[in-house]
């Protein structure tokens, strides 16, 4: 939020100069027919991508030289905004004198600072930055088409986040290094979910597999199912990070394995009554019972030695207070 | 040239409003509910303006018109008090409205329907109208509210608010309306329509931003949205808005008055300006001229993106609209196109353009050569028209 959240933008006033250039005047908008591409001695390849019904539709045409693979010529035509028309021509510009092989490396990220003014000053506002994601596409289609293989065998990694390229893969390494608990810091980390926004949740602009709650939820879920597994296993856990009902367990498990038995030795035992995050101290409330009930020693040598062995075990935030 | 075509989304000042705006800021500035002179000085100028907003839509005087900040206010105002009384109470359970209200009847509608009113969302025909019938169908003995715009924003379609209000009145459920498009458009009357609630603001007639209302009969007064002061008899509290109350009388008058003198020039000019349009190849008008708003034209160019049309038009200074301003920054199809079931390859084609009766023969002329122009360059552009060689599947279209 803020001041420039809170008046809105005017989507086109940040266009880049290069981008209301090429859409007042695209300079690679054309047709390559069939005979051309017989007179030039090249091999004619058409690729679509997109569909008008969903707002955003390219063609792309490529002569290729069947003998050295290189794009001798790049055209295309586009149904689209003034950012998908831009997007169109500058990938177009990018493929030419390229071979098919290279061509197939240019990505969306590639299209967008090509029509920047200043290097670091982004070419289109987020929301449109998905419409340069379709100029990458029908690369890998006209490549796909000319190779004569599957489309999807040119992409090495799932991207999650198509406008920032984001892959399944970084995703999750972010995640769980950094412990991302929102999609506001996942954006913060990886722009992924800063552009579109179509990958943070169902029901954005594009469908899509896999979306960023999907992750968050799946690393929180691990979280979860390590510390259980922890626990069962008396390994080491994040005592501090626990929830209230996971504290309760763990400190129950510690009393039972190194105090308890030393209580009922003496014919007494204890109970845990409560567990509650008072700051920075953790206090658990206990009741004595049987013979350490107004024993002695109960709120001096016994207090102290079960506070020890717990401070020891799990924290040295844990305050033990009889009642 | 600079031509202003986007009437729908908001209006230019009449010159005569702002003149009668105007003491209202230095010189007589005294809240109307103070006792002093100054408080004296406003009052008489707050109830001549409320009397001419009154007769605006022919209210009865023992009705309510609040006056307030938007209609986006108003319609929430509707909804949410509804739901206090009727959902929440578990007296009712069940609102009605149609799948093309304004967002703030639709936004709202959603929120009410999240904390567990059932809603029901009345399609729109072929035409890109409702049909009173299907109200009858889904008024339930649950039913608290049917909310049906007078005109659609987008399209201009005047829904049948008539016999919508006959079949609440005969099912004793409450009616609403978002008149918004419709006042100083279409003649209105409260009395003679079964309406409850209405909903209208300013800046659509040539009045000021920042002030709507909401019509209220007598006798089915709502309870506040806001409370506070007491003013507006305790029905929306917060100091009065001298100057916009009074710039809403002026607009009113003259709003009305033009309903019978320029009114039908504006559709003698839309209309002309639209039989042009047609001829261009490959476009398609929604909704028949008669059962619209006398202002608006939903017009799709066939393989021409709205956006990169408004661009083109923008470029040559005229503005136009893809559909719902407030929707301009998302990038969703239009959602009357969707609706109307459209075919699909349309859904983001459609440019609105909505004339008032500051708009001149000249400006649509120039407008009418701008569009063509840019017709030609963008189908030039467009895949939708481009060559394939034979056996090409195309992926790109489904309609054609």
């Amino acid at each position: 939020m803020g001041l420039d959240s809170l008046v809105g933008g005017t989507i086109w006033d940040e266009y880049s100069n290069k981008v209301a250039d090429l859409m007042n005047n695209p300079k690679n908008m054309g047709e390559i027919t069939t005979e051309e591409a017989e007179e030039k001695g090249g091999k004619l390849i058409v690729a679509d991508f997109g569909a008008e019904s969903c707002g955003d539709a390219v063609r792309l045409y490529w002569l290729v030289n069947p003998n050295t693979d290189v794009i001798m010529d790049s055209k295309f035509k586009s149904f689209g905004c003034g950012t998908a028309i831009a997007s169109s021509d500058t990938m177009a510009e990018l493929c030419k004198f390229k071979t098919v092989q290279e061509a197939v490396k240019i990505t969306n990220i590639d299209v967008e600072k090509a029509m920047r003014d200043t290097p670091d000053v982004p070419s289109v506002p987020p929301q449109k930055m998905h419409c340069s994601v379709m100029a990458y596409d029908v690369i890998k289609k006209a490549a796909a088409q000319y190779m004569n293989v599957d489309m999807e065998s040119f992409e090495e990694e799932i991207i999650v986040c198509e406008c920032a390229r984001v892959s399944l893969s970084t995703l999750q390494e972010v995640i769980r290094l950094n412990d991302l608990t929102t999609v506001e810091q996942i954006a913060d980390y990886t722009k992924a979910g800063a552009f579109c926004k179509s990958c943070i949740r169902p029901g954005g602009h594009e469908a899509k597999d896999i979306y960023l709650v999907d992750l968050l939820e799946e690393y929180e879920k691990e979280k979860m199912a390590k510390t259980a597994d922890s626990l069962a296993q008396g390994g080491p856990v994040d005592f501090e990070q626990m929830t209230v009902v996971q504290k309760l367990k763990v400190v129950d498990k510690v009393i039972d394995d190194n105090i308890r038995q030393m209580l009922i030795m003496d014919g007494g035992d204890m109970e845990i009554l409560d567990i509650k995050e008072n700051g920075e101290n953790i206090d658990i409330y206990i009741r004595y019972l049987g013979a350490c009930n107004g024993c002695a020693s109960a709120d001096t040598g016994t207090l102290f030695a079960i506070e020890n062995i717990l401070k020891e075990k799990l924290s040295q935030n844990i305050r033990v207070l009889p009642i | 040239m600079k031509v202003y075509l986007d009437n729908n989304a908001t209006t230019m000042v009449d010159p005569q409003v702002k003149v009668a705006m105007d003491p209202f800021f230095t010189e007589k500035y005294g809240n109307p509910n103070s006792l002093h002179a100054f408080a004296g000085e406003t009052h008489p100028h707050i109830k001549t303006a409320m009397e001419k907003i009154y007769a605006g839509i022919q209210a009865n005087r023992k009705d309510s018109v609040v006056i307030t900040s938007c209609a986006t206010e108003s319609n929430n105002w509707v909804l949410k008090s509804i739901y206090f009384e009727y959902i929440l109470t578990g007296r009712k359970n069940h609102i009605i409205i149609s799948e093309v209200e304004h967002p703030s009847i639709m936004a709202t509608a959603r929120f009410i329907e999240s904390m567990g009113c059932k809603v029901t969302y009345l399609p729109i025909n072929s035409e890109g109208l409702i049909e009173a019938q299907s109200v009858r169908d889904s008024i339930t003995s649950k039913t608290a509210l049917v909310s049906v715009m007078w005109a659609n924003n987008e399209t201009g379609a005047i829904f049948p608010v008539q016999e919508i209000g006959e079949i609440c009145a005969e099912h004793k459920v409450l009616f609403h309306t978002d008149a918004v498009q419709a006042v100083g458009k279409i003649p209105i009357s409260v009395q003679e329509f079964n309406v409850d609630y209405l909903t209208f603001s300013a800046h659509k007639f040539h009045g000021p931003k920042g002030v709507g209302a909401l019509y209220m009969k007598q006798g089915k007064e709502l309870m506040p949205l806001l409370h506070g002061g007491s003013q507006m008899g305790g029905h929306r509290s917060g100091t009065l808005n001298v100057p916009g109350i009074v710039g809403m009388g002026k607009a009113m008058e003259n709003a009305v008055d033009a309903l019978d003198f320029e009114m039908p020039d504006i559709r003698e000019m839309r209309d002309n300006f639209e039989d042009e349009l047609l001829k261009i190849e490959d476009t398609f008008v929604v909704t028949p001229r008669n059962k619209r708003t006398a202002n608006t034209i939903l017009i799709s160019f066939r393989g021409i993106e709205g956006e990169s049309m408004l661009w083109d038009l923008n470029r040559e200074g005229i503005a136009a609209s893809t559909g719902s301003a407030c929707a301009s920054e998302d990038l969703e199809a239009n959602s009357v196109m969707e609706a109307i079931g459209a075919d699909e390859d349309l859904a983001h084609t459609a440019i609105r353009f909505s004339l008032s009766r500051y708009t001149t023969q000249e400006e649509l002329d120039h407008t009418l050569a701008v569009v063509k122009k840019a017709v030609a360059r963008l189908r030039e552009i467009s895949s939708s028209y481009s060559y394939a060689p034979e056996g090409h599947n195309s992926e790109l279209t489904i309609g054609h």
